[in-house]
């Protein structure tokens, strides 16, 4: 078979970067800027339809690493490429919402273009390559790498405190990672490799685990982000161009999730398995607290990263249930937060490109002006309250289902942050959408235009169809989770055989 | 002198081939015009005469040779010491033509004396034995003494000059009163013969060697700036002329470490518990203070003198391993950090306006919307000092913490990290000035040599993250670290 000979990852991975090639040679114009838009565009579309080659050749019934390609690359680490069920849908993701991206950048970025366009693509390069990294190192490269494009995005387009956020965002994340990668060299020296695969077999002793397990949770608990290490997300969400706030609630915090499922659950499960608790009650605080944070927020943005911490809350809970309904849950709603929390940010980016504040306060009766933008709005804010029928509902309630049959109060708990989402989102609708349009600059705003409707469509679209007919990704997912857990409560039930005389 | 004679010299072909090059560029200079064209030429042929040098050492066979009774050791850690030194020197050379002409600084002497240093720094590094440690050390610095005052009628690079003098001098005699008492309590200079004693049971209760061993360590702690001998580097690095700088920070260091490297290994092996401890303590501070000391600084060449602090407490971090993998990891340290250093001096020689250069960073200023390749080369220098993937200096820091974990000394590491994170924090300000700020007026345009050097630097930075390209120089630092007796 072609696709399967084909270095297929690799090529998706990297293509974004001849794109950055032709648009570093474009001239500094009206018409050179125009072209790297394009370029830009086209680039990334192009890799989405690849990477939908990889979709729909993905063997659903298995839960090994598939497309894998190796090559030597310093010493003993290798350049190791793969996807299973569990990455599969997060590449889907990212190649996604890069183009959509893109084309909510169109008009709003109107300074340095070219560069805008190319610290996106190289973004989308070292984010597939998370993704598909099979080597530790490699991963750490990839994960870490795309600290600078994401750093350069907030500081050179970013608001007014640009500056101040994007060093928070760049020093909190790498002071988190530098702890993983100690971890990582650890465990080199401990199973003689950086291979992904053998090391999930590997059994790694019990004190190491705890240790290992604490540092790569600090790097994913403030990727995620959880509750404390939350606070560098509502500054660098406010304060990033639109696009950005989409990528990073879209993708990058999803590294975190991911973070947990291919390292942490999968190589230490029984530190795992003793620190659930700890991941419980923060992930339960993160839900409650930060829900009732967002209730408070004059400022779109901030409500919707506050909303974001507590949705990742879901998240973590979902994992550390070990349940196959909990990490699938988990897994459905980083998929399903991908396309709500970027449409949400893409709407306030709507809003901010007519008016250019996004203080709840100054907006009001938008629906009378902007109908197919208060339609639009209504859908993601019901799919953020998680409303039956969106897709936002299937994966809190997987995850509420897990964590029911481990611990009916953290259940509890968290079911009372669905409740709070609600409170703050509608609350948010009612004040931007409904009421009376009494404010004058309000009166004339244009409802949304062509461009706006291609870009916010395919994800009412994806969150209506995920919402009624999850299947497509619960079926890309279910293997890979059934031999997660398998594995995880083999090595639980091996140490507790150990210990129990 | 007998042809055999000469052959048994071979191994030393770089030095000769270094020392007859400077003696005949002396006379070349003394009798030719006295204008900044003839001593360019000088400088071009130097530059020749370095890469000769470097061509005898690609040349060598492999497995080591001793001459001079195990005073003059060649192998492949100094083969592969010495390739970067040169590299470092001629880079340096290259990049100092520009800065000389515009100062009327360009005599053919600088050249001469660079060409001395190197020698001296290549004796350092092929040193088995005290006193061929100290002439080699000395020669080095006496030639850097008078390059940090090249500019005499410049009272900053005076000043440099003297303070490094009565500095180094200062730290030369610690050194020499160390290796005194060395020889008082052992009965010998030889490193092997010394390692022979400092084996020996109880050798640890040899209070004199001891002492004398840590005498040692203070005087090359000096030379390499680590804390807490490390106060002459901001003053000599902000007042010496730039290209002077970017030579300090890039050939000497290599010497002096590589020299630091031999000394502990070869002739200190039975203590090494005692000097693992000074070790780690100046590991730990160099790496905290260049950290710290360089959040306020507001001229570039202090920072980077404070940055150089910082760097050379990661590569003791390799050290402090006290394994081969340490040393591997030092050595792949050495070699990035000679990249980084260059091409960031470099971007530094080319922040000139008219014919004055500019230090402060806030100068700096939107660099990225007047001279967007410059802040592209510069931004990506200042994220590879601070460690960040996938630029090479991601990888150096890889390998001296792969050998630090190792060892299982995880405080160590969780303490280099931190002070790795605490570092970035300065390397993205000037990241933010030159991608965040406002435009400031724009740099004269970059000469086409530092262009070169900038955009070799850059190519070199991207290297290991591809496959199999930085192989090479880890395969090659690895084989060099195996040579040593760790």
């Amino acid at each position: 078979m072609t696709v399967a000979s084909a270095p297929i990852l690799s090529i998706i991975t990297f293509l974004p970067l001849v794109g950055v090639f032709f648009i570093a040679f474009l001239p500094r114009t009206p018409g050179g800027d125009r072209n790297a838009r394009h370029a830009a565009l086209y680039t990334s579309a192009f890799t989405f339809a690849i990477s939908l080659i990889v979709w729909f050749n993905f063997d659903r019934t298995t839960a090994d690493f598939q497309f894998v390609e190796e090559a030597a690359w310093l010493g003993p680490l290798r350049y190791k490429m793969g996807v299973d069920g569990i990455s599969m849908p997060f590449v889907i993701l990212t190649t996604l919402l890069v183009p959509l991206c893109i084309l909510a950048s169109w008009e709003s970025i109107e300074h340095r273009v070219k560069e805008y366009m190319i610290a996106f693509l190289v973004l989308e390069t070292l984010m597939i390559g998370v993704f598909c990294a099979l080597d530790l190192i490699l991963f750490y490269v990839f994960f870490e790498a795309g600290l600078i494009p994401m750093f350069l995005i907030i500081g050179v387009w970013g608001g007014k405190r640009r500056v101040y956020a994007s060093f928070k965002f760049f020093l909190y994340t790498l002071l988190g990672s530098v702890l993983m990668l100690i971890a990582m060299l650890a465990m080199y020296w401990h199973a003689g490799t950086t291979d992904i695969p053998t090391l999930m077999t590997t059994k790694f002793p019990y004190d190491m685990q705890t240790w290992l397990w604490l540092a790569f949770f600090a790097s994913f608990a403030v990727k995620m982000p959880m509750w404390p290490v939350h606070t560098w997300l509502p500054d660098a969400h406010v304060e990033a161009p639109t696009a950005g706030s989409v990528i990073l609630a879209g993708i990058l915090l999803k590294m975190g999730g991911y973070g947990f499922l291919r390292f942490s659950v999968p190589m230490f499960p029984l530190a795992s398995q003793d620190l659930a608790p700890l991941v419980f009650t923060l992930s339960v605080v993160a839900i409650v607290y930060t829900s009732l944070v967002a209730l408070a927020q004059e400022d779109i943005k901030k409500l919707i990263a506050y909303s974001s911490v507590a949705h990742m809350g879901f998240v973590t809970m979902g994992i550390f249930t070990f349940t196959t309904q909990g990490i699938d849950g988990a897994i459905f709603q980083m998929i399903s937060h991908g396309f709500i929390s970027a449409a949400l940010f893409l709407c306030v980016g709507v809003l901010y490109d007519r008016l250019h504040t996004r203080e709840i306060a100054s907006y009001g009766g938008l629906a009378e002006t902007m109908p197919i933008y208060a339609v639009c709005f209504m859908v993601f804010t019901m799919a953020n309250v998680g409303l039956p029928g969106t897709s936002g509902f299937v994966g809190e309630f997987l995850t509420l289902l897990g964590a029911f049959r481990v611990n009916t109060w953290v259940a509890f708990f968290a079911t009372t942050g669905v409740i709070l989402s609600a409170a703050y989102a509608l609350y948010l609708y009612r004040r931007v959408v409904f009421g009376a349009l009494e404010k004058a600059s309000l009166k004339s705003l244009p409802d949304m235009n062509a461009r706006e409707i291609a870009v916010i469509a395919p994800l009412v679209v994806l969150t209506i169809l995920f919402g009624f007919y999850p299947a497509p990704i619960l079926d890309v997912i279910a293997v890979s989770v059934k031999k997660l857990v398998m594995n995880y409560e083999a090595a639980v039930g091996q140490a507790a055989a150990l210990t129990v005389p | 002198m007998s042809l055999d004679a000469l052959i048994a010299y071979a191994p030393m072909a770089p030095e000769l081939v270094l020392a007859a090059g400077a003696l005949v560029l002396l006379m070349v200079g003394a009798f030719s015009a006295d204008d900044a064209d003839a001593g360019e030429r000088i400088g071009w042929l130097s530059i020749l005469v370095i890469v000769l040098a470097a061509g005898t050492i690609l040349l060598q066979p492999a497995g080591s040779v001793s001459l001079f009774d195990g005073a003059f050791v060649i192998d492949a850690f100094a083969r592969f010491v010495k390739l970067l030194i040169l590299a470092g020197s001629a880079v340096a050379l290259m990049l100092s033509f520009g800065y000389l002409r515009d100062k009327r600084a360009m005599v053919f002497e600088y050249p001469v004396l660079v060409l001395l240093a190197t020698i001296g720094m290549l004796m350092m590094v092929s040193a088995g034995d005290l006193v061929a440690l100290y002439l080699g050390l000395e020669l080095q610095s006496l030639a850097l003494y008078v390059l940090a005052a090249v500019q005499r009628d410049n009272v900053r690079s005076s000043e440099a000059g003297l303070k490094y003098f009565v500095l180094g001098a200062l730290s030369s005699g610690m050194l020499l009163y160390g290796a005194s008492l060395v020889y008082g309590f052992s009965g010998t200079t030889s490193f092997s013969a010394i390692a022979g004693i400092a084996e020996a049971q109880g050798a640890a209760q040899n209070i004199g060697l001891v002492v004398g061993l840590v005498f040692v360590l203070v005087g090359l702690a000096f030379k390499i700036s680590a804390v807490p001998f490390h106060m002459w580097t901001p003053d000599v690095y902000e007042g010496a002329p730039t290209p002077v700088t970017a030579f300090f920070a890039a050939a000497p260091k290599m010497a002096a470490m590589a020299l630091l490297m031999r000394t502990l290994a070869h002739a200190f092996p039975g203590l090494e518990e005692q000097w693992l401890q000074v070790v780690w303590f100046t590991a730990i501070g160099s790496m905290l203070l260049g950290a710290f000391g360089a959040i306020g600084q507001s001229n570039i060449k202090r920072l980077m003198a404070y940055s150089s602090i910082g760097h050379v407490g990661f590569a003791l971090v390799g050290l402090s391993a006290g394994s081969q993998e340490g040393a591997q990891g030092v050595l792949v340290y050495l070699a990035i950090y000679l990249a980084m250093t260059l091409g960031t001096f470099a971007c530094i020689l080319a922040m000139r306006r008219g014919d004055e250069m500019v230090e402060a960073i806030g100068e700096l200023g939107g660099l990225a919307q007047t001279n967007l390749p410059m802040a592209f080369a510069l931004g990506m220098l200042m994220f590879s000092l601070a460690g960040i993937p996938p630029l090479a200096g991601f990888f150096a820091k890889l390998y001296v913490f792969q050998a630090v974990v190792k060892a299982g000394l995880y405080p160590l590491a969780v303490l280099g990290v931190i002070a790795s994170v605490i570092g970035a924090y300065y390397y993205l300000r000037v990241v933010k000035i030159m991608f965040f700020d406002e435009p400031r007026e724009r740099f004269a345009p970059v000469p086409g040599r530092l262009g070169f050097v900038m955009a070799g630097s850059v190519v070199f930075l991207f290297a290991f993250s591809i496959p199999q390209i930085g192989t090479p120089i880890v395969e090659a630092a690895g084989a060099a670290a195996r040579s040593l007796r760790l």
